[in-house]
């Protein structure tokens, strides 16, 4: 598990390019939108994509992600769960 | 309005070469022959500290530090500004949009990227430096075989003569594999250079 959220974080910062940001300023628990990381919409269509191509999970309803996208935690939980590679 | 009312080159800028030069004086050499490597380069050593720069496509970084340069020597206003752009180039966005039909060519392997598709308009980065300044002025793209002097002059004189803008920032910013160039100059009532067709020539074709 705390391999998959070290991937995460790596994925995160250079899939969004967040080029002032390293793995060790992402807590587990940190929000990844509004006053945590500060992502935008479009970096949450990226996750999405991020998603369906590294793991296997196609969000039917993108609003999902609201959800999903929460920190790091709740995204490797939810990947652990319902990743199909 | 006045139809006789001549405007004045304020200031103008080159990015391209891995130099960046403003008023004809070199500001910044690189030695990095790749252009991201250039630019973020140049990034840091203008102190520019706006981490959206970054996920900017390369025509955006090129168009918008050179803007940067130019407008953050005027001071401007917190919450708004008239100030119009006149923009141009050849290649359009055609770097980021090899990059989008790349994503989407192979059928087993379709995964475009939002963060790119949203690049593949040449106008887009006007919104970047719009969003920076806080321009909520008049803004146009246009796409010419080669740097256009007449079109860019006789647009920049209609908007400040019809009172559609205090300043007009206008230029020549274009990005494809064989290279980059951006150009831009600050067109208002003041400043050291007569506006007209001869002078924006010769200030582009400088360095």
């Amino acid at each position: 598990m705390s391999d998959l959220k070290q991937e995460l974080k790596e994925k995160i910062i250079e899939q969004l390019n967040l080029e002032e940001i390293s793995v060790a300023d992402i807590a587990d628990d940190d929000a990844l939108f509004g006053d945590g990381l500060g992502l935008d919409s479009i970096d949450a269509l990226e996750l999405i994509v991020m998603l369906d191509k590294d793991y296997g999970i196609r969000l039917s309803d993108p609003k999902e992600g609201r959800k999903i996208f929460e920190s790091v935690q709740v995204m490797a939980d939810y990947i652990q769960e319902h990743r199909t590679k | 309005m006045s139809l006789n009312q001549n405007y004045r080159i304020k200031s103008f800028c080159h990015l391209k070469n891995q130099s960046l030069t403003v008023n004809g004086q070199s500001v910044f050499d690189d030695a990095s022959e790749d252009f991201q490597t250039f630019i973020k380069n140049a990034y840091k050593f203008l102190k520019t500290d706006y981490p959206k720069f970054f996920k900017m496509d390369s025509l955006s970084k090129l168009a918008f530090l050179a803007a940067d340069v130019l407008l953050k020597r005027e001071n401007l206003n917190e919450e708004e500004n008239n100030i119009a752009l006149i923009f141009s180039n050849r290649a359009s966005s055609l770097d980021t949009d090899r990059k989008h039909q790349a994503a989407i060519e192979n059928e087993e392997e379709y995964f475009p990227s939002p963060a790119v598709f949203v690049y593949t308009l040449p106008n887009i980065c006007l919104g970047e430096i719009s969003i920076k300044h806080r321009l909520y002025s008049e803004n146009s793209f246009f796409i010419f075989d080669h740097f256009n002097a007449e079109h860019l002059h006789l647009y920049a004189n209609s908007l400040l003569r019809n009172e559609k803008a205090e300043k007009v920032l206008c230029g020549w910013v274009d990005l494809d594999e064989n290279g980059y160039e951006a150009f831009l100059y600050l067109v208002e009532n003041e400043g050291e250079i007569e506006h007209n067709i001869k002078q924006i020539n010769r200030i582009y074709t400088l360095s």
